[in-house]
């Protein structure tokens, strides 16, 4: 993995302002920083909790990797992905990304590039429980793999 | 002798997040048709490949690929992170 690369996986929660703090600074080659947070949302008010399992051992190679793609990429001076795991609570925040570039477009692109390839390419299963005892598994979506496409036909990916 | 893994609704069906399976099937596929035929619960979940993923010793991979010197197989629905 690079060195500016910096991909967590865990169940803990974590603070995105805290994780901001001093990234990207510091380096003369840094103009612009882009952060992208995902948070558990609950369309109708029937959602009780969300519930996240993932592939032990594959899952920190695989965003690894995706990471590192990135940074060549976008030539990213740092890049973040904070992925958790585990239960979580309308509101909590499930993932965050995080790209440093020499600019804006470059940084935009890479974190959305980051949460493309996360949601289809990561080792991540979403399943909701509802207030009333239900239970579904998220289920994958057919413009998920469009989304990868769309950056496959720039012959980079 | 491979560790095969099992995610999400798989784990749930096949009612076992891993066991360890004797086989010489060539490819994924041949595993497949392997476990389909052992008992219900995997002929059910492996009902519909087109809605399963597979990854060997922790790399997506496709099911004709070859199992020779592959140690562990996952098995698993189309991933939905982010």
């Amino acid at each position: 993995m690079s060195a500016r690369n910096h991909t967590r996986v865990q169940a803990d929660e974590f603070d995105p302002s805290a994780e901001l703090q001093g990234f990207g600074r510091g380096r003369k080659n840094v103009g612009a920083v882009v952060s992208f947070t995902g948070v558990v949302r609950d369309d109708d008010g029937s959602l009780d909790r969300m519930e996240i399992e993932h592939y032990p051992g594959m899952t920190q190679k695989a965003v690894g990797a995706i990471v590192d793609k990135a940074i060549t990429r976008w030539d990213l001076a740092q890049c973040l992905v904070i992925h958790r795991y585990g239960p979580m609570r309308p509101g909590d925040q499930i993932m965050m990304v995080a790209t440093a570039a020499k600019h804006r477009v470059a940084a935009f692109e890479a974190a959305e590039y980051l949460m493309d390839y996360l949601k289809s390419r990561a080792p991540f299963w979403k399943k909701e429980f509802t207030k009333t005892g239900k239970t579904a598994w998220v289920e994958a979506k057919v413009n998920d793999e469009d989304a990868l496409s769309r950056w496959e036909e720039n012959g980079l990916a | 002798m491979v560790d095969v893994m099992y995610f999400a609704w798989v784990r749930e069906r096949i009612g076992a997040p891993r066991e360890q399976v004797e086989t010489n099937a060539s490819t994924v596929a041949d595993l497949v048709e392997e476990l389909r035929a052992r008992e219900p619960r995997y002929a059910e979940a492996f009902k519909d490949l087109s809605a399963l993923r597979v990854a060997l010793d922790q790399e997506l991979s496709d099911f004709d690929a070859p199992l020779k010197g592959v140690r562990e197989v996952a098995f698993f629905p189309p991933m939905t992170g982010g």
